[in-house]
């Protein structure tokens, strides 16, 4: 196997010429699949038998809560990587990857506070699944006041790293001993193995949903991510060439 | 190799043991936080029975987590802790060492102390031994689990506020562990399951989080 592209991410030059060709075409698939799956999931999918038309939160409720979850697995991967091959990308991925992941989970947790208020009766129940998600966000606060917290650039990013590992390690841990205590939210929407429960008019307009929010994350992260780039990488002189142009073409 | 272990081990107690004063202050902690309650929810004993379990449990994991804040700062400013990471031996050894010998004067004074406090509780006598037992099993997780964020914040300032947003997420599982074998035992179920789960719980901080101590220590070292 070819290993080229892995070692080439080591540059940020290289890797800002090539995210710079990505990144218009992730951002418009964001555009593209989010107001699709919007318009087709909140005004052509069909009511659901039970809950009315107060169902249709799950198609901003599912996809945040899918990104809350991957983020933080995304966060240990990008600290490993950033540990063991001494990327410096892959740092900044990291602590850049973590507030968004944070606002993730603040949305999978309000539009569920929404969604509980007319089926369950009540805003927030201590059910397990909620608690876990109320937990992830205690996890990602944590990485991300560890990043604030330590001056020096490249110790804050190591240390991240390590947070981010062990918290992965114990997210199964506590989400299985937060289930044990007590459950009442509806097992997965989607899984991978098994077909879903709903009609397929439901879940398609979903699953556009699921990857818009992705394309949308990676778009997120790419003009942080290369914002970042810029701003570590100031004194090399493709950077003062690349502002240079970028602020005459505004003038 | 576990020469060094039983050197270092007895190093860190003949230092503890030097400043009593700084042992007893989580477990006053400890006992005052239980105090509180009975104050702040009404002295009644069928209440206080009932929520006993979680508050005994609580109050635990606020005392090592207090205790926790100083556990490698000292080595940290006199700089045994370079010399630790310089040294030949294994870091995660000397560490094992240094968490193990912290939790023998904090942790298991603390497990010694709580029938004390669970008597006063309400907590009847058939569920002292769950009690003694889940503390004794659940204690030497939180010092080791504690330890990383301990290992990651020693070289800042203020770490422990930072300390305590870390590590408190990570301490849910002994949380619930811990209190859900204490709540079983005071309605006469048996408990061995939440036990065995605290037990594995411990073998894997035991194993695993010596090495995340590590390379904590080493970045806060090299910063």
């Amino acid at each position: 196997m070819n290993w080229t592209w892995f070692h080439k991410l080591g540059s940020p030059k290289w890797f800002y010429e090539i995210s710079g060709r990505w990144l218009p075409w992730l951002g418009w698939a964001a555009l593209v699949l989010i107001s699709v799956g919007l318009v087709w999931g909140l005004a052509f999918a069909p009511e659901d038998y039970q809950q009315g038309n107060s169902f249709r939160i799950i198609y901003i409720h599912v996809p945040s809560a899918f990104l809350a979850q991957s983020v933080y697995v995304m966060l240990a991967v990008a600290g490993l990587v950033g540990l063991v091959w001494k990327m410096k990308l892959a740092d900044v991925a990291l602590q850049q990857a973590a507030p968004i992941g944070a606002w993730m989970t603040c949305i999978a947790l309000l539009t569920g506070a929404v969604w509980g208020k007319p089926t369950w009766g009540s805003w927030w129940v201590w059910d397990a699944r909620l608690t876990s998600m109320l937990i992830l966000l205690f996890l990602y606060f944590g990485v991300i006041a560890l990043g604030h917290a330590i001056t020096n650039r490249d110790s804050a990013a190591k240390a991240c790293a390590v947070l981010a590992i062990v918290g992965v390690v114990n997210i199964p841990i506590i989400k299985y001993s937060v289930e044990w205590w007590n459950t009442l939210h509806q097992p997965a929407t989607f899984k991978v193995t098994e077909k879903p429960a709903m009609p397929v008019e439901m879940w398609l307009p979903l699953l556009v949903m699921v990857l818009g929010f992705y394309c949308f994350f990676a778009a997120v992260l790419l003009m942080r991510m290369r914002l970042e780039v810029l701003r570590r990488e100031s004194r090399a002189s493709w950077v003062r060439s690349e502002v240079r142009a970028l602020t005459e073409g505004e003038r | 190799m576990s020469n060094v272990f039983v050197l270092l081990f007895a190093r860190e107690a003949r230092l503890l043991c030097r400043r009593p004063a700084e042992l007893a202050n989580p477990l006053v902690f400890f006992a005052i936080v239980i105090a509180l309650f009975p104050l702040a929810v009404g002295p009644e004993t069928q209440l206080l029975q009932r929520i006993s379990p979680g508050l005994v449990w609580l109050a635990a994991l606020l005392a090592v987590l207090l205790s926790l804040d100083g556990l490698f700062r000292g080595d940290y400013e006199d700089g045994s802790l370079e010399q630790w990471v310089v040294s030949p031996h294994p870091l995660a050894l000397l560490v094992l060492a240094k968490v193990l010998a912290h939790w023998v004067f904090s942790g298991l004074a603390l497990v010694i102390l709580a029938p004390l406090l669970g008597l006063m509780l309400g907590l009847p006598g058939s569920a002292m031994p769950v009690l003694l037992l889940s503390l004794l099993l659940g204690t030497p997780v939180l010092s080791l689990l504690g330890a990383v964020g301990a290992a990651l914040t020693v070289g800042l300032k203020r770490g422990g506020l930072l300390l305590a947003l870390l590590i408190l997420p990570l301490y849910i599982p002994v949380l619930i562990l811990g209190s859900g074998a204490l709540q079983a035992a005071l309605q006469g179920l048996p408990a061995a399951g939440y036990l065995l789960w605290l037990a594995s719980l411990a073998a894997l901080a035991l194993t695993l989080t010596p090495f995340a101590i590590a390379a904590g220590l080493t970045i806060s070292v090299g910063e």
